[in-house]
């Protein structure tokens, strides 16, 4: 936190900061200063924000109706549809809102990756991101098996299944998970209090997301140290406020657009079938978000290598800052990496799509290229390109150089990049 | 800003054509104009009054709708059958309840509150009566079928002989658009089968169009309401978005950076 004095005006202001320095508090998050040159990929931020909450909030009165039993889960999720006053709508929130989730949040994790907000000085930013990230997957997993179709079930049983892999322990770590031989009611009632307990996990480790946002401040496009408060700068409030919001508008058109009008697009048509331990799908597919790291681990034929693979494939991001070695952080001033960037982004793409596929023939070939790039992206590119890549000259300052003529400037503007920056 | 926006839209196109890609893959179903279709999306009255008609003269045989009670007959947005239509319709089966003061179960008419009668005590007495193969509760099947309303409607009218080197068990049919092509439910619909109380003649293709109607109002009754919402929600926003940018327009102004 920037340690500014702030006296409140009113002598209650006073003696209530003097016990609690929640208006100190206050004042810090108005006055922040913020990078004026900020684009709308910083906007995704607080679209997050607006996401948990609004997830927290659907979630909780959805869960005054729901009875989390193996028998009556999926009746009651179908109660809340028809005889809950406006369940559908809170319902087709929550389901969407937890796609919507994901959209935004792998915006904001592929813009940290352009402009490479991972780096000195907010590696811990970023790592407690990457843990907010796997506890999302984990809640929306947990949540996916809460109605009780036939995706709902099957799905848990591929991914508890897949602790069976550890070796000596994993069957016994399976039947633990259970709470029995098989994925049953004991299973269903655990992931409804995981379920409920994680988005508060996030909600803390957001805080923390953002505290230590504060402490360095913003990265910002061009990637250069800002002095704060100065020129360069401006208060959170009302100018990022009102930026935040026009853009977390646009989002909710979107997001409206899906509740409204095709609700169950992003949802797979056999959960609306009740589940059946008896009769297995024809594929079992996750939900959207999770389909690059579904095509990873099925492109190793070893079951314990899969899972080490797509596990490593999520931890490796948390190495990231050091396995990016070089020193200019926006991508906007390394013509190299901007195209393995993009490179990379195409791989996430086509490893989600082969991922929904049956992994058999030319899918799995697909799928087991583009795992191997997507390691040798983090693995051997970036610590390479760090020492090789010839970087732009990077500006001094993100307004005007403070001594006028310096070639760094005119260089930058050449960019047609920095364009779309201003 | 404006490359913000085009990229809005870039994301916007491919989700709308997200649907197609899946269904590139699929056969290619049958379609009609559904009423409920698009941003103002109704459900037509008529249609789904027929709808119910052929779902108790000919689906409720063997497929149950355990989600739907007869009140929802007369609810708004469904078929609207007047109070006094619905009720009389419940009356028409025979409910069982109790345990009455003696401790028995006892039958009698059913009421608005009761919900659709099931043709079988459960779902081992339907297998058994059906080959093994159990017909699904219809309360929800638009939406548990990939193809939705059109895979339905296609079903309905897609029975034809087996292609040469095709053989089929007893008790199993051919259907161009089952997943397999093997089905277990034999052609339920012949032209004229029931007769309409509206006139409407009953073809096949008629028949068809309206019990899928019918489905797609139980599975989705709140349909029209979350149509007519979600215009209001978007108009909303809409507007709350232009004056948003306005203000934000104003308040960068201040300073010259451009937002």
């Amino acid at each position: 936190m920037s340690d500014h004095e702030y006296t409140p005006k009113s002598n209650f202001g006073k003696w209530f900061n003097d016990r609690l320095p929640l208006l100190t508090l206050a004042n810090h998050l108005t006055d922040y200063p913020t990078p004026k040159n900020l684009n709308y990929w910083w906007t995704f931020g607080g679209i997050l924000t607006f996401c948990l909450v609004t997830q927290i909030v659907t979630g909780l009165v959805l869960a005054m109706h729901y009875i989390a039993h193996a028998d009556m889960a999926f009746d009651s999720v179908e109660h809340i549809m028809r005889d809950v006053n406006y369940g559908w709508l809170i319902r087709y929130i929550h389901a969407n809102g937890a796609s919507m989730f994901f959209l935004a949040v792998y915006i904001h994790i592929f813009r940290s990756l352009f402009y490479g907000s991972y780096k000195a000085p907010r590696e811990i930013i970023w790592i407690i991101g990457i843990i907010i990230y796997l506890l999302m997957m984990a809640a929306a997993f947990m949540g996916y098996v809460l109605p009780w179709g036939q995706m709902s079930f099957w799905g848990a049983t591929v991914i508890t299944n897949l602790f069976s892999a550890i070796p000596l322990v994993g069957e016994g770590i399976v039947t633990w998970l259970w709470g029995g031989y098989s994925v049953d009611n004991p299973t269903l009632t655990r992931f409804f209090t995981l379920h409920y307990l994680i988005p508060f996990l996030i909600l803390g480790l957001v805080v923390l997301h953002i505290w230590a946002l504060h402490v360095p401040g913003n990265n910002n496009p061009v990637g250069i140290d800002v002095k704060k408060p100065s020129k360069d700068t401006v208060p959170f409030h009302p100018y990022i406020v009102i930026k935040d919001a026009f853009a977390l508008l646009m989002f909710m058109i979107v997001f409206a657009f899906f509740v409204f009008y095709t609700p169950n697009i992003l949802g797979h048509a056999d959960n609306y079938i009740e589940a059946n331990p008896l009769v297995t799908p024809a594929h079992i597919v996750p939900e959207w978000y999770l389909l690059p790291f579904y095509a990873i681990l099925r492109s190793v034929p070893d079951k314990l290598m899969g899972v080490i693979a797509m596990l490593s494939a999520i931890f490796i991001l948390a190495a990231l800052p050091w396995l990016d070695t070089s020193k200019i952080r926006s991508a906007v001033f390394r013509p190299l990496y901007r195209q393995f960037y993009w490179i990379l982004v195409a791989d996430v793409l086509i490893l989600g799509y082969v991922g929904a596929m049956p992994a058999e023939g030319l899918y799995l070939l697909i799928a087991r290229v583009a795992t191997a790039y997507y390691f040798l992206h983090f693995l051997v590119i970036l610590p390479i390109l760090g020492f090789k890549e010839r970087t732009l000259p990077v500006p001094l300052s993100i307004t005007e150089p403070v001594l006028g003529g310096s070639s760094n400037l005119a260089a930058a503007r050449n960019d047609s990049r920095l364009e779309k920056l201003k | 800003m404006k490359k913000f926006l085009k990229l809005f839209f870039y994301i916007l196109f491919s989700f709308s054509l997200l649907p197609q890609v899946f269904a590139a893959e699929k056969v290619e179903y049958l379609t009609t104009d559904w009423s409920f279709k698009g941003l103002f999306g109704k459900f037509d009255r008529a249609a789904l009054q027929r709808g119910y008609h052929v779902y108790t003269e000919v689906c409720s045989s063997c497929h149950s709708m355990k989600y739907l009670s007869y009140r929802n007959l007369a609810q708004e947005g469904g078929p609207e059958f007047t109070e006094a239509e619905a009720k009389a319709i419940a009356a028409s089966f025979e409910v069982t309840d109790g345990p009455n003061s003696d401790g028995e179960m006892f039958m009698r008419p059913g009421k608005l509150s009761d919900k659709f009668v099931m043709p079988y005590e459960n779902v081992k007495a339907a297998q058994a009566a059906n080959g093994g193969a159990y017909p699904p509760d219809m309360s929800v099947l638009v939406k548990a079928r990939g193809g939705g309303v059109d895979y339905i409607y296609s079903l309905l009218q897609g029975y034809e002989d087996p292609p040469a080197g095709v053989t089929l068990d007893d008790g199993v049919y051919y259907n161009k658009y089952m997943y397999g092509n093997k089905i277990k439910m034999s052609n339920q619909l012949s032209d004229g089968l029931i007769e309409y109380s509206d006139g409407t003649t009953a073809t096949v293709e008629q028949m068809s169009k309206d019990v899928t109607t019918f489905l797609m109002w139980a599975a989705e009754p709140h349909l029209e309401s979350r149509h007519q919402m979600g215009f209001k929600a978007i108009i909303y926003l809409i507007i709350l978005t232009i004056l948003v940018y306005f203000s934000m327009k104003r308040i960068w102004s201040r300073i010259e950076t451009k937002v």
